[in-house]
């Protein structure tokens, strides 16, 4: 499938921004497009702002943030695993797939983990199909 | 305060058929604190359903409202304006709450989205526990403040059964033994006397069995006179 998909990615200001610059700088261009949304803190990540991206067309959704037990504000990233959870499983009893939505870990110096993650979620997208709402919008 | 779950998001989908202009309504008391009914759980069930209705093209109208109390009419009496036009109102209170809608607003739909469980208490975060069944004759003073009625699994009033094995419930390893808990706080509170107490059979006539129950408070009754003076209420 070679149509380009709509992927949004939560970056909080200290992991996951920092990956998403490094990767933009040292890495070959996205295979896709990437709306990357900066945020202070993932903790600051609702589930409403994740099942909104979706209702607006979104193919699929990631969130990413500081490592494990290394949350700059110590547990947002922790908060935001859980919200990304329960988007899985709302995707999933609406029948759009919860494996839209994803959570990522990252230092902000992997700019090769974070195009890494891109690749997982345009993988995922391909194997789901586009989001029927994209083609809406 | 009183406990609750949400319906599984396709169960409220399918209570949900054939309404179109839908209001969803929250409470901000107790559903609020066990996080299943308040002014955020609104926000996002209303967005999960406006998401169905897109995917599934059911040209859903959301719109979204929380009270203070739902189950008082002096807080749902505010919101006709955000009822007026509606077909349905999906009430995320507890079932005393949709009733109050129900019964302001009768030719609007009143359908439940939450299951309600039990008066509890959070023991801890994102974890509830019921903690009375409201039988109408508290026993609490002979118990050193817990419930036998619901915190033992056979409501004993005496001691516990034979199935207590080291301070659990025969019922699952997760549930503690109430008599046991009784024996603990009665021993920290020096009261261990009070466990010679024969509590006599229960009268479960104030409890659940003879329809709904009322209480009245006599000096809040209004008389014809006050009515008039005051106005209708
Ligand atoms: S409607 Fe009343 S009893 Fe029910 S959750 Fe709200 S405040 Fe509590
Ligand atoms: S004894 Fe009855 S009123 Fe008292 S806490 Fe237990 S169920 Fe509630």
């Amino acid at each position: 499938m070679s149509q380009t998909k709509r992927i949004i990615a939560y970056c909080c200001e200290h992991g996951g921004m920092g990956a998403a610059e490094r990767a933009a700088k040292e890495q070959s261009q996205f295979a896709s497009d990437v709306v990357i949304i900066s945020v202070e803190c993932l903790g600051r990540v609702d589930l409403l702002h994740l099942l909104q991206a979706f209702r607006e067309g979104a193919d699929a959704v990631f969130v990413a943030g500081c490592l494990e037990k290394n949350c700059h504000h110590l547990y947002g990233n922790v908060e935001a695993r859980k919200k990304v959870d329960q988007a899985k499983r709302v995707l999933d009893s609406l029948g759009l797939g919860g494996d839209r939505a994803e959570m990522f870990n990252l230092a902000s110096n992997q700019g090769l983990e974070f195009k890494q993650s891109v690749d997982i979620m345009i993988g995922r997208v391909e194997r789901l199909g586009p989001n029927p709402l994209g083609a809406k919008k | 305060m009183i406990i609750g779950e949400q319906k599984p998001l396709k169960e409220i989908c399918d209570i949900l058929e054939g309404h179109h202009r839908i209001l969803v309504a929250g409470c901000r008391s107790c559903v609020a604190i066990c996080l299943a009914g308040g002014e955020k759980e609104v926000g996002i069930l209303s967005e999960s359903l406006r998401l169905h209705s897109d995917l599934a093209g059911k040209g859903w109208e959301i719109d979204e409202v929380t009270v203070e109390r739902q189950c008082e009419n002096e807080w749902v009496r505010e919101i006709a304006p955000k009822i007026e036009g509606k077909d349905a109102v999906l009430s995320i209170a507890c079932g005393v709450g949709a009733q109050t809608i129900q019964a302001m607003y009768p030719k609007v739909r009143s359908l439940p989205g939450l299951n309600t469980s039990n008066m509890g208490a959070p023991i801890e975060p994102g974890i509830f526990m019921e903690r009375c069944g409201g039988c109408g004759d508290c026993v609490l003073h002979l118990t050193g403040g817990i419930c036998p009625i619901v915190r033992c699994a056979k409501s004993l009033l005496n001691g516990p059964c034979g199935g207590s094995q080291n301070g659990k419930c025969e019922i699952g390893k997760e549930t503690p033994c109430a008599w046991e808990e009784i024996y603990q706080s009665l021993k920290e509170l020096g009261r261990l006397d009070l466990l010679e107490a024969n509590i006599p059979p229960k009268d479960w006539t104030p409890s659940r069995s003879g329809g709904p129950r009322k209480i009245v408070r006599p000096e809040a009754v209004m008389s014809e006179t006050e009515r008039q003076l005051r106005g209708e209420r």
